[in-house]
């Protein structure tokens, strides 16, 4: 039987040569990464479950990036991380980005990707629902909870039911103004929140292709939001070269066969795009950008996973350059690495940092989650107050970025940043004409 | 562990997309919970996410919930993968989810802990029961009835999953069947 990326990577993994939708399969792990949220508790299942003095199945495999309250005045946030470092240093393993040192990276799914560990072919698990985002660089990634996450640690091993693929397929190109977070509300918006729900979401068509790493990654990091278990993409030139410059390790692409069975499958022309926006409260709560125009914001916010990388950045200031915001707007670098290329990005031979500077953003030095999921009281660009945010996040439930009364519009960062300036939703062809 | 098949209790009734962080914001993330005193916490606050005017599902100033069955519509458990959010429902003293369909971590998060039974509803309840209803369910008979109205409803089969919250959870059922060692 011809197979899907996801089934091969999973055939692979469990040693079989063949697997189906709906078998479970028990899969070998080839990286396990968990952050300061999760990572105690998951610690605290292994040591219960395993032994105060057991061993990892392999420290090489495990990588843990702290990242969601790191700066925050909060004492047991600082006892979170505590018990991750000394983990890590009874375990002995080497991929640790610790806090406070040159090896703190920030947000951990884009961290993952810039240190190489996010690899074609193989298959990822992390204590984070937007693990997911890997899966741009074709690979099986996941979100698990705590209590896999500790059985994996101590076996190396966890038990998958095989999902069925939808595939998604975008002919021609996408207009200079679409972004790939317009492309994956789209979809989401196509679908509904509960539409791919079990399934994987494969991604593919000339349009696909042509998107950067960073975009791919966008894409991917969304498929949650579709109720999605993972997102793939096909490995290219595009792909090889960025894990190359990262990673020394071998790794072996999938090809989808052609002739595979996908449950669902749907064509875009790539071309008849808009930029869109995702309204209170929920990511599937579609609208053209252009058709929320009367709606005021209090607030901009460009960050996250999903949203705070050097593309979105770039993007953003193409839109900000010369320009004032209207509205407070939050800038939070998604790693140390993008914090780095603020400074030495340009766009129209200013530094995306002096860009937004002028334009009188508010612009966090640290790297981290943020405000994206609310997190501590005194979080950078936390909502506290019955604020209207438009934002480049990930999620817009009730209360996802802090105060209950908040009203979070989720957005590309072309579209944020026009937003930003105007005060209001808008659409950015207004400025990219 | 042997558990009883039948859950008796008021219910605390939902709607559609009930996300991660309705369940159990952020905020309070920072809990740990292995420590039991940060388990105890967790409970306090399950479902404190809710819009204001839905109702508290742990009285304010209390630990534990008078409701032992949520029912919602679907998608249930939506968003992130935070084990967090079965465990503050299952700490606060819930023992079962009545939905129409889970999102996929949930559900399995809930079978991994063993915190509370999610189970699944062929039709729509939600209009059928109101919070403060006394309800059963019957895990073997697969139904769930309304002591209030005496109305019957099916519910799907747990399945595989069943045996697994019967023993209290994933590393619990794998000694149990003598799929890992007994003693760690």
């Amino acid at each position: 039987m011809p197979m899907t990326m996801t089934e091969k990577i999973l055939a692979r993994a469990s040693g079989r040569t063949e697997v189906g939708p709906g078998d479970n399969v028990w899969v070998n792990v080839d990286t396990l990464m968990t952050h300061d949220v999760c990572g105690p508790g998951t610690i605290g299942i292994f040591k219960r479950e395993f032994g105060k003095n057991a061993k990892v199945w392999d420290p090489e495999k495990v990588v843990i990036i702290p990242d969601h309250y790191i700066f925050t005045s909060d004492d047991k946030c600082h006892r979170n991380v505590d018990i991750l470092r000394e983990f890590v240093r009874e375990q002995g393993i080497p991929n640790y980005y610790d806090v406070g040192t040159k090896d703190y990276k920030g947000v951990c799914h884009v961290a993952l990707a810039q240190e190489g560990h996010t690899r074609p072919g193989e298959v990822l698990f992390g204590t984070d629902s937007h693990t997911c985002m890997a899966g741009a660089f074709n690979q099986f990634a996941t979100g698990i909870g705590n209590t896999d996450a500790a059985f994996i640690l101590g076996t190396g091993k966890l038990l998958v039911k095989v999902p069925p693929t939808m595939r998604f397929d975008f002919d021609g190109e996408f207009p200079p103004y679409v972004m790939a977070k317009d492309v994956i509300l789209h979809v989401i918006g196509d679908i509904g929140v509960a539409g791919a729900t079990y399934k994987a979401m494969e991604f593919g068509g000339d349009a696909i292709k042509r998107l950067t790493m960073e975009e791919r990654m966008t894409v991917c990091n969304m498929v949650i939001e579709g109720g999605g278990k993972n997102g793939v993409i096909d490995a290219d030139e595009t792909t090889f070269e960025y894990v190359r410059a990262r990673t020394q390790k071998p790794f072996e692409p999938v090809v989808g066969d052609p002739g595979a069975a996908h449950v669902f499958a749907k064509r875009y022309d790539a071309s008849t795009i808009e930029p869109t926006v995702a309204r209170p409260h929920s990511p599937d709560n579609k609208a053209r950008a252009r058709e929320l125009g009367d709606v005021r914001v209090t607030r901009a916010y460009i960050g996250s996973c999903t949203g705070g990388k050097i593309t979105d950045f770039i993007n953003a200031a193409e839109i900000m350059r010369g320009r004032r915001v209207a509205v407070d707007t939050f800038l939070v670098p998604a790693t140390t690495e993008i914090a780095e290329g603020l400074r030495t990005e340009k766009v129209g031979g200013e530094t995306l940092h002096a860009i937004f500077e002028a334009a009188g953003c508010k612009l966090s030095a640290d790297a981290s989650c943020a405000a994206c999921l609310g997190g501590p009281k005194d979080t950078f660009g936390r909502i506290n107050g019955p604020e209207v945010c438009i934002s480049t996040t990930n999620r817009n439930f009730p209360g996802r970025m802090g105060s209950k009364e908040g009203q979070v519009y989720l957005a590309s960062p072309y579209t944020v940043a026009a937003s930003a300036v105007t005060g209001r939703i808008t659409d950015p062809r207004e400025f990219l004409q | 562990m042997t558990a009883s098949s039948k859950i008796r209790g008021k219910v605390f009734v939902l709607g559609d997309n009930i996300d991660t962080d309705q369940i159990i914001p952020a905020e309070y993330l920072n809990l740990v919970p292995t420590i039991p005193e940060e388990y105890e916490k967790l409970g306090s606050y399950a479902l404190i996410g809710l819009p204001d005017g839905q109702g508290r599902f742990v009285p304010e100033g209390e630990a534990k919930t008078p409701y032992s069955i949520v029912l919602a519509g679907r998608n249930f458990g939506c968003g992130s993968s935070r084990e967090h959010a079965p465990i503050a429902l299952g700490a606060a003293g819930g023992k079962a989810v009545v939905a129409e369909s889970y999102a996929r971590i949930f559900f399995r998060n809930c079978v991994a802990t063993g915190e509370l039974y999610p189970v699944e509803s062929p039709v729509r309840l939600v209009d059928e029961f109101q919070t403060g209803d006394e309800a059963e369910i019957d895990l073997d008979e697969n139904a769930i009835t309304n002591l209030r109205s005496g109305t019957r409803f099916e519910l799907n089969a747990l399945g595989d999953a069943r045996p697994v919250i019967d023993a209290g959870g994933l590393f619990a059922y794998a000694r149990e069947t003598g799929m890992i060692p007994h003693s760690a």
